[in-house]
């Protein structure tokens, strides 16, 4: 790329393995303000792995992660937020006793001046947020494992986008939802594009990829096989990158 | 919002009473169920079981286990378990009977019998229990070893570590200053039993109003002003009225008269003295106030059921998942100790059992007072009142003379029955 401003996050050449399997290999990935970058790849092809590692999840082995250009550490959940890194697992990673303020806060309480937790000022903060990105969400006092699949989802979202996050990863945010709320998210992702943010997409879905991102990324058995621009290239062309794991001749991008 | 509106509609009157009134319904039924059990063995009992001196003498036989209760429910939540309490609390009564009749005797100036040794040997206690749990929970935490295992160790290792501290004797009698914590020998008396109980009512209505009008302030639904009356009403009363029960429990005349002639004073004719709320049982209110803001209103308390719920999430959050098992641990040594205090204190005297199997008695008290230990789930309110409805039975059924056997076999039957109906109302409800 020859964009004048450094890359939002460069991944470079990570690597992480497990008992001897090496889950990514020498992997190396960047993005840039306002876009949207998709990671695909098989079941177990790395990419969650891979990103894990910059949302603080896991420890890389080798490798090196540089935000804006400067060279960061990352070694734990907390250092990744610090560095406006908010993540969507795929898990959701809600505590389903709590309810939806309280997942929306976890980690990040709003406390009264005599440090008590503010449960008011949250669920009023609560409430603003899920106006904008869910406002048929009602049930702010019930734990969220009384909510369905796409309400559940929409807290995680909330969760990331509420705290100004500059970079944003998304584990297959829309796995669990309807076409309606599907559409949603796809909405959700355009706007914080014109936000400025930069955004990691990790899905199934090569439609949905070249809907919805500006590069693709395609992963297989831990190594990366190529990043293209998906406009460039069919969803032939990316399914070919997935199975076969070989770039297609001249698309490289 | 449509959900009150749909059950405000509906006949079920009864339940639209109930909702607005905003009452816990499992609070409800662990409160009807006391209320039974209480009803029942003052019938067999012949009027003896409600009488002002048994429910003294009830309150202050629980509050040994319902202190250590309290923890066992943060403990729980997280989804460990502790099975040394029991020996933990021996330990730390151990080392406050040797600090107050022999270790510090003699330093410092203390002599034997010196108020400044109880308090010593009380912090001194505290920080032991404190230590020990801590630990506890680093090997929790930090090496992974299963809660289970390290506190079965521990089972044995605090039990014998109080028996080697105290060669296996019997240490007593404990400070006088010391046994002030123990119940029957230290008691605010009528008067400061009215304040505290008269402030008590004023703290918690106001503590409604407070909350009313931050809902309000927020613009967030509040139930019914007359609710809200009703049920600071409810709370007054009920405090009141246990303070007038407390009250009216009088000091005998041989034990009035008894102090008046150590003090070389004539009894004056009529004279009457009420023994009021005991001070074990103040220990016992302010932890359950501590433990309760510290579970609903600190972010500690927010992390302990967000681990509950999922530790994974709660990683992924940001939360030192370790550090907490280590804070709730140590917390859980910290109460270990104080009620090692208090249950010392009624003794009179360090004995080599004391404790001994109220690692299940914490245990079943949690759980009685639904604490899930699935983890997430749990209030500390429940567990003192499991704690005092597994208290009402053992103590119900030896007034009534059922064979000590009976009894134990009655209790176990009573906490896997309790686990059973839970979660039929769980399910019923769908609440998790």
């Amino acid at each position: 790329m020859t964009a004048p401003t450094p890359p939002l996050v460069e991944l470079r050449d990570i690597s992480i393995a497990f008992g001897g399997i090496k889950a990514v290999d020498h992997v190396t990935v960047d993005l840039f303000p306002g876009e949207v970058v998709g990671l695909l790849g098989h079941n177990g092809a790395g990419k969650s792995t891979l990103i894990k590692c910059l949302s603080g999840a896991y420890r890389k082995d080798g490798g090196e992660i540089l935000i804006n250009g400067e060279p960061v550490e990352i070694n734990n959940p907390r250092d990744a937020r610090r560095y406006n890194i908010e993540t969507i697992y795929q898990t959701l990673a809600l505590a389903d006793n709590l309810d939806a303020a309280a997942n929306l806060f976890l980690g990040r309480e709003l406390v009264t001046a005599t440090g008590m937790v503010d449960d008011a000022r949250m669920e009023s903060e609560t409430r603003k947020i899920m106006g904008r990105l869910n406002p048929n969400f009602q049930k702010f006092h019930a734990p969220v494992s009384a909510l369905s699949g796409g309400q559940r989802q929409s807290v995680a979202i909330a969760r990331a986008v509420y705290f100004n996050a500059r970079i944003l990863i998304m584990d297959e945010p829309t796995a669990a939802l309807g076409p309606q709320e599907t559409q949603m998210v796809a909405e959700l992702i355009h706007e914080l594009k014109k936000d400025g943010l930069g955004i990691f997409l990790i899905d199934h879905d090569v439609h949905q990829v070249k809907e919805l991102c500006d590069r693709a990324a395609v992963m297989k058995n831990g190594k990366l096989v190529g990043v293209v621009k998906v406009d460039e290239v069919t969803t032939d062309d990316l399914l070919a990158m997935i199975i076969a794991g070989k770039t297609p001749a001249g698309i490289a991008a | 919002m449509s959900e009150t509106t749909d059950t405000g509609q509906s006949p079920a009157t009864r339940r639209s009473l109930l909702k607005s009134l905003e009452i816990d319904m499992r609070l409800l039924g662990m409160i009807g169920a006391f209320v039974i059990i209480a009803l029942v063995f003052n019938t067999l009992t012949g009027g003896r079981f409600l009488t002002p001196r048994n429910v003294f003498n009830l309150s202050i036989q629980t509050v040994s286990v319902a202190i250590m209760a309290t923890g066992m429910v943060f403990v729980i939540v997280t989804r460990h378990i502790d099975l040394s309490v029991g020996s933990l609390l021996a330990t730390c009564s151990a080392v406050m009977a040797m600090l107050q009749t022999n270790w510090l005797v003699g330093t410092m100036g203390l002599e034997l019998g010196d108020p400044g040794l109880a308090w010593l040997a009380i912090l001194g206690g505290l920080i032991v229990g404190t230590a020990v749990g801590a630990f506890n929970g680093w090997l929790v935490g930090y090496l992974t070893i299963p809660a289970f295992i390290v506190t079965l160790g521990g089972l044995l290792v605090w039990r014998n570590v109080g028996w080697y501290l105290t060669n296996g004797q019997t240490i007593g009698p404990l400070n006088d200053s010391f046994q002030v914590f123990g119940g029957i020998s230290g008691t605010l008396g009528a008067t400061w039993s009215w304040i505290f109980g008269i402030v008590a009512s004023l703290v918690a209505v106001l503590g409604l109003a407070n909350a009313r009008r931050t809902k309000i302030r927020h613009q967030f639904p509040v139930k019914p002003v007359w609710a809200e009356i009703v049920v600071g009403a409810i709370i007054a009363g009920g405090i009141l009225g246990f303070i007038a029960i407390l009250n009216s429990y009088q000091v005998p005349e041989r034990i009035l008269s008894r102090q008046f002639e150590a003090l070389g004073q004539p009894m004056p004719e009529g004279y009457r003295q009420a023994y009021g709320l005991p001070i074990s049982v103040l220990v016992l209110i302010a932890v359950a106030v501590a433990m309760t803001v510290v579970a609903r209103k600190t972010r500690l308390g927010r992390y302990i059921f967000a681990t509950g719920g999922n530790p994974d999430a709660a990683e992924l959050s940001g939360i030192n998942t370790r550090l907490l098992t280590v804070k709730v641990f140590a917390l859980m040594g910290f109460l270990c100790a104080l009620s090692a205090v208090v249950a010392g204190a009624r003794l009179t005297f360090h004995s080599n059992d004391i404790g001994t199997l109220d690692e299940l008695r914490v245990i079943a008290a949690a759980v009685i007072g639904g604490t899930a230990l699935s983890g997430g789930i749990g209030t500390i309110y429940g567990a003192i009142l499991g704690a005092l409805i597994m208290q009402s039975l053992q103590s119900g059924m030896a007034m009534v003379g059922v064979d000590a056997p009976f009894q134990n076999i009655v209790v176990g039957g009573v906490l896997v029955i309790a686990v059973l109906v839970d979660i039929i109302y769980r399910r019923k409800t769908g609440d998790t």
